[in-house]
C-alpha cells in the first residue's frame, strides 16, 4: 500500500473518503458522544435531563436488580456460545472434510436460513414452542401429556433462539480453520503413537483454536447485546441488558441511566472485538495457509 | 542532438519512510539501447523502473525522458509502457480488448485500432487468441500478450520488470532470444529489470549492476563479466576466485601480487585503479580462465589438487595454492571420462594469462 | 498373516462407523436449521385457525396478507427505505473501500476503527444513540431519519465486503491501466469497477437484507411511521396466527430468492462468492 504523495492522489483520496467520513462522524460518532455525555447527567423528577454532572448512573449498576440482569445476560451469552461450539464444531469439521465439489453447496445450504429475516426465524420458534404450538399439540395428540408444557418464555427458549440465530457465525470461522488444517499432521501424530483421541486433542484442536475463538466472539457479542430474542421468546422474566436499555429509554424514561448501561455494553463489545482481532491476526500466522 | 538520452536519471533518490530504496543514482540510457538493471531483490532496480514509469515519484533528483523533465507527471501522460512481472493482464477483458486498451485510451480511430491490434497479435503469434480470456492462455502466451499490449502503443521507451521470471527455464531461454530480436526489429529503447545475471548478459547492450540502492558498475556485458570493479560485482555475476595478497611489483598495468608470502601471481590493474607496491589488494579470476597442468610443468604456479567434482559438461577442481589460499578451476570435459589426467592429491601447476586476473578497486 | 488383516479390517470398520455417525449428526443439524422454517411454510397453507390440526390446503392466508392495507403501506415504506439506504451506502461504501485499500494516510487507523464500530456495537445501543441525537438536534423522526440510521450501519457492512474484494485485486492492474494511458477516472470505470462488481453486488444485497430485516434501530428512529419489521413485530407479539405464517413464508421466499439470484449473477461474472460469506 502506498502513500498518497502527489496532489492528484491526495484529491482522489479525500474525494473517496469524505462522504463516509461525514456520515459516520455526524450520524455515528457524535451520537455516541451524546450518549456518553448523557450518561453523566441526572434524571429529572418526571424524566427528562438535568444538566448536572454525576457518576451515579454508573454506580447504580451495582444495585442487586441490575447486576442480576447483567449476570443473567452474561450467563445466557456464555451458554449460547458454548452450545454453539458444541453443536457447530462437528458440523464445521464434517463440512470441511467433504469433497471439494460438495463444500460450496453445503455452505450455501447453511447460509440460506441465516439470510432470512431474523424476526421470522425467531417467530418460527414461537410456532414450535407456544402453548398451542406444534410440539405441545403433537405431544397432547399422542397422549404423552395432558396439559401443554410451558416451553416458551423462559431462559431455555431464549438460549435455543440465540443458538439458532447465531450458530452459523460459529461454524464459518471453525470451518475455515479446519479447511486450512494440514491433515498430514494427524498422520504424523499417529506415526508417533497418538491414538485418534490424542491426535484430536493434541493436534487438531490447538491448531484450529483461532477459528474457535473467533467463532466464540462472533456468537458471544450479539448474544450479549440481544434484544429481540429475549423480548419475543423470553417474556418479562428473562430480560437481558438490551431490554433494560430499551426500558430506560421507554417506560422508565431514565435516559441518563440507559445511556450509562449502553456505554458499558459498548465498551465490553469493543474489548471483545480487540481480543478478536488479536487472535485473528495471530491465527493468520499459525494457519497452514491452505484454503480458508 | 547527441546529448539527448532516452532516459536520464540525475541524482535520483527514493525514500519509503526512512528506508532508502534508491540512493542518488545517475543513469544515461541511450536511444535504441537494450539496457538492463541487474541486482538481487531489494536492490532498488524495480523502484528505479517504477519511477521511470511514473508509479513512484522520486524523493530527490531529476528524471528525464528524451530530454523532458518528468516531475510528478502521472503514468498515463508518459511516453513509456510497461511489461509487468506478473503480466497484469485485465482478467475481465479478452486478449484483443487487453491489447486495444491503450489505443482506446488515446482515442485512436476504431479502424486503426483493429488493424494495429491485429498486427501486434500477429507479431507475437497469437492472432487466433484475440477472443480468449487471459486465464485460458499459458504463462508463455500471457507473457507475449503483455508484450503486445505494451508495444502496440509504440512507446518511446519500453520498461520490462522481470518479464520472464515466471516462465520455466527452457521457455525463458527461447523468450530471451525472441525479446532481443524484437527489440532490434522495432528499435525501441528497452529498460529491462532482472535478477538473473545470465539473462542480463545474453540480452543487454549495457548493464547497471545494482545493490542496496546504488549502481555498483555500469558497462557492456563483456566489461561487466571480464573486468568487474568490485568484489560484489565479480561475485554476483558468475563464479569467481578471490585471492588476497600484497603488491610486489608494478610494470605498466601488469602487477605481481604475492599471496600469503608464498606464491607471486600476475594480474592486471585498470588505469583508474591505482596501486602501489606493498598495498593489500584482491585479485579476481574466473575458474574457466585458469588451466590445470601436470605438476612437472614449468609454466604456472604450483599447488595440490584437493577436490575434484564431475558436473557433466565440466569438471571442477580445487587447488590448494598456499596454506590459506585455494582456487577453483573449471575445465570442459573434452577428454573421454575414465581417462582422467588428474587425481586428488596430485601435485599440479595452474596457469592463467595476466589479462584474465583483475585487481579489484575496493 | 490373518491377524493383521483382521486388525486393519476392524479399524477400517471403526472409521466407517465414525464417519457415519458424524454424517448423521450433520444431517440432524441441517434439520435443526430447516425444520422450523419448513413447518412455518407448511402451516401457512393450512385451512384452519388452530395451528397443529391440518384441515386442508388453502391460499386464503396469502390473500389476506395482500388485502391488509396497513401491511402494504408498511411494505411500501420499507422498500423505499431499503432501496434508498442500499443505494447510498453501496456508493459511499465502495468509494471508501477503494481509498482504504489503496492508500496509506495519517488518520487511517482511527478511521478504520470508526468504519468498523457500527458493526460491533449492539443494535440497541445504536438505536438509542440515534434517538438521543435526533431528539437533541430537533430532527423530526420519519422515513428520513430511518434512512440516515440505516446508511450509518450499512456503509460499514458494504465496506467490509467490498474491501475484501478490493484487497484481492492485483494493484498492478491499475498501474497497467494507467501505464496504457487511462487516467484515474477511466481506470476506475474500465478496470476497478468491473472487477469489484461481484463484491459490490454482495455488499448491496447485504445492505438491502439488513435494512429490510432491521427492527431495533428502526424502532428507535422511525417515529410513527408504519414499517414492515415493526408491523411483523407487533403481530408476532400477539401470538401465532396463520396470516403471520403466510407473511413470514413470503419473506423467506424473497430473501432466499435474492441470495440465489446474487449467486447466479456472481457466477456469471466469474467471481467467487466472497460477498455472501
Amino acid at each position: 500500500m502506498q502513500k498518497a504523495t502527489t496532489k492528484r492522489q491526495r484529491i482522489a483520496l479525500w474525494t473517496l473518503i469524505s462522504p463516509t467520513l461525514f456520515w459516520l462522524t455526524v450520524f455515528f460518532a457524535i451520537p455516541l458522544l451524546v450518549i456518553l455525555f448523557y450518561s453523566f447527567l441526572k434524571r429529572g423528577t418526571y424524566g427528562g435531563l438535568v444538566y448536572e454532572f454525576t457518576l451515579n448512573n454508573y454506580v447504580r449498576f451495582f444495585d442487586s436488580l441490575y447486576i442480576k440482569i447483567f449476570l443473567r445476560s452474561f450467563r445466557i451469552a456464555a451458554i449460547t456460545t458454548l452450545l454453539s461450539l458444541l453443536v457447530g464444531y462437528p458440523v464445521a469439521y464434517w463440512m470441511a472434510t467433504r469433497p471439494a465439489r460438495w463444500r460450496n453447496t453445503l455452505l450455501l445450504l447453511m447460509m440460506l436460513p441465516f439470510w432470512t429475516n431474523f424476526l421470522v426465524r425467531t417467530y418460527a420458534w414461537i410456532v414450535l414452542f407456544s402453548r398451542k404450538g406444534i410440539i405441545n399439540a403433537a405431544l397432547v395428540h399422542a397422549g404423552l401429556i395432558d396439559k401443554p408444557l410451558s416451553l416458551l418464555f423462559n431462559e431455555r427458549a431464549v438460549i435455543v433462539g440465540l443458538v439458532y440465530g447465531w450458530v452459523v457465525q460459529m461454524i464459518l470461522p471453525c470451518y475455515a480453520s479446519i479447511l486450512g488444517f494440514d491433515f498430514s499432521l494427524v498422520e504424523a501424530a499417529k506415526d508417533l503413537y497418538a491414538n485418534d483421541l490424542k491426535a484430536f486433542t493434541k493436534i487438531i484442536l490447538p491448531l484450529t483454536m483461532p477459528g474457535i475463538v473467533a467463532g466464540s466472539i462472533l456468537v458471544f457479542i450479539p448474544s450479549l447485546g440481544a434484544y429481540v430474542t429475549p423480548d419475543l421468546l423470553g417474556g418479562g422474566k428473562t430480560a437481558m441488558i438490551g431490554n433494560l436499555i430499551s426500558q430506560q429509554f421507554g417506560s422508565a424514561n431514565d435516559w441518563p441511566f440507559g445511556s450509562a448501561i449502553s456505554m458499558v455494553l459498548m465498551v465490553l463489545m469493543m474489548i471483545g472485538t480487540v481480543v478478536y482481532f488479536r487472535i485473528a491476526v495471530s491465527g493468520d500466522k499459525t494457519s497452514t495457509g491452505k484454503g480458508g | 542532438m547527441a546529448d539527448v538520452f532516452a532516459v536520464e536519471l540525475i541524482g535520483i533518490s527514493k525514500l519509503f519512510g526512512k528506508f532508502v530504496a534508491v540512493d542518488n543514482i545517475n543513469l544515461r540510457i541511450k536511444d535504441g539501447e537494450f539496457y538492463s538493471l541487474l541486482g538481487p531483490s531489494g536492490c532498488g532496480k524495480t523502484t528505479t523502473l517504477r519511477m521511470i514509469a511514473g508509479f513512484e515519484v522520486p524523493t530527490r533528483g531529476d528524471l528525464r525522458i528524451f530530454g523532458k523533465s518528468m516531475g510528478d507527471t502521472p503514468p498515463f501522460k508518459r511516453p513509456v509502457n510497461t511489461v509487468f512481472q506478473s503480466y497484469a493482464l485485465f482478467p475481465h477483458m479478452t486478449i484483443g480488448e487487453n491489447v486495444a486498451f491503450g489505443l482506446q485510451m488515446q482515442k485512436v480511430p476504431k479502424k486503426e485500432i483493429t488493424q494495429r491490434v491485429g498486427e501486434a497479435l500477429e507479431r507475437v503469434r497469437l492472432a487466433d487468441y484475440a477472443n480468449h480470456k487471459p486465464k485460458q492462455l499459458s504463462g508463455g502466451q500471457q507473457q507475449r500478450v503483455a508484450l503486445a499490449r505494451a508495444l502496440v502503443n509504440r512507446p518511446e521507451v519500453l520498461l520490462l520488470d522481470e518479464p520472464l521470471g515466471a516462465l520455466d527455464l527452457k521457455l525463458r531461454k527461447a523468450m530471451q532470444l525472441e525479446l532481443k530480436q524484437m527489440q532490434q526489429d522495432v528499435g525501441i529503447t528497452f529498460v529491462y529489470v532482472t535478477h538473473d545475471q545470465e539473462e542480463a548478459l545474453t540480452m543487454s547492450d549495457r548493464i547497471a549492476v545494482m545493490r542496496a540502492g546504488h549502481v555498483y558498475q555500469e558497462g557492456t556485458p563483456v566489461e561487466i563479466y571480464e573486468k568487474p570493479r568490485t568484489r560484489y560485482v565479480a561475485d554476483f555475476i558468475g563464479e569467481t576466485n578471490f585471492l588476497e595478497g600484497t603488491v610486489k611489483s608494478i610494470d605498466g598495468n601488469r602487477v605481481t601480487v604475492e599471496i600469503d608470502g608464498a606464491v607471486a601471481v600476475a594480474a592486471t590493474a585498470e588505469a583508474d585503479v591505482p596501486v602501489t607496491v606493498g598495498q593489500a589488494v584482491t585479485v579476481a579470476i574466473r575458474p574457466e580462465k585458469i588451466s590445470l597442468l601436470p605438476g612437472d610443468t614449468e609454466k604456472g604456479y604450483p599447488g595440490r589438487l584437493v577436490e575434484l567434482v564431475y558436473i557433466g559438461t565440466d569438471t571442477r577442481y580445487r587447488v590448494q595454492l598456499t596454506d590459506n589460499a585455494s582456487v577453483i578451476v573449471r575445465e570442459q570435459n573434452i577428454v573421454p571420462t575414465g581417462e582422467r589426467k588428474f587425481h586428488t592429491g596430485d601435485a599440479v601447476q595452474i596457469h592463467w594469462s595476466p589479462a584474465s586476473a583483475t585487481i579489484l578497486a575496493e | 498373516m490373518v491377524t493383521p488383516s483382521l486388525h486393519t479390517g476392524s479399524r477400517a470398520l471403526l472409521k466407517k462407523i465414525g464417519n457415519f455417525t458424524l454424517s448423521g449428526y450433520a444431517i440432524l443439524f441441517f434439520l435443526f436449521l430447516y425444520v422450523p422454517i419448513i413447518i412455518l411454510i407448511v402451516f401457512s397453507f393450512n385451512d384452519s385457525k388452530s395451528v397443529f390440526v391440518w384441515q386442508g390446503f388453502t391460499l386464503k392466508w396469502y390473500a389476506r396478507v395482500f388485502q391488509d392495507a396497513r401491511l402494504l403501506l408498511a411494505l411500501r415504506n420499507t422498500l423505499i427505505i431499503s432501496v434508498a439506504s442500499t443505494v447510498i451506502s453501496t456508493i459511499f461504501g465502495t468509494m471508501i473501500s477503494v481509498a482504504m485499500e489503496r492508500w496509506d494516510f495519517r488518520l487511517k487507523l482511527p478511521f478504520d476503527a470508526l468504519l468498523f464500530l457500527p458493526i460491533v456495537i449492539p443494535d440497541i445501543s445504536m438505536g438509542v444513540m440515534l434517538l438521543a441525537f435526533f431528539g437533541l438536534i430537533g430532527m423530526a423522526q420519519g422515513l428520513g431519519t430511518v434512512v440516515i440510521a440505516h446508511v450509518a450501519f450499512n456503509i460499514s457492512f458494504v465496506a467490509v465486503i467490498v474491501r475484501a474484494r478490493m484487497a484481492s485485486l492485483d494493484p498492478r492492474l491499475e498501474e497497467a491501466a494507467q501505464d496504457l494511458g487511462a487516467n484515474e477516472w477511466q481506470t476506475f470505470w474500465r478496470v476497478i469497477f468491473p472487477l469489484l462488481l461481484p463484491g459490490i453486488m454482495g455488499g448491496a444485497l447485504t445492505a438491502f437484507t439488513l435494512s429490510m430485516d432491521d427492527y431495533v434501530i428502526t424502532f428507535f428512529t422511525s417515529g410513527n411511521e408504519s414499517l414492515l419489521s415493526l408491523y411483523i413485530y407487533s403481530l408476532v407479539k400477539t401470538g401465532v396466527k396463520p396470516n403471520i405464517n403466510a407473511l413470514s413464508s413470503l419473506m423467506i421466499l424473497v430473501s432466499m430468492g435474492l441470495v440465489l439470484l446474487s449467486l447466479i449473477l456472481q457466477r456469471k461474472g466469474g467471481g467467487d462468492n466472497v460477498g455472501l460469506m
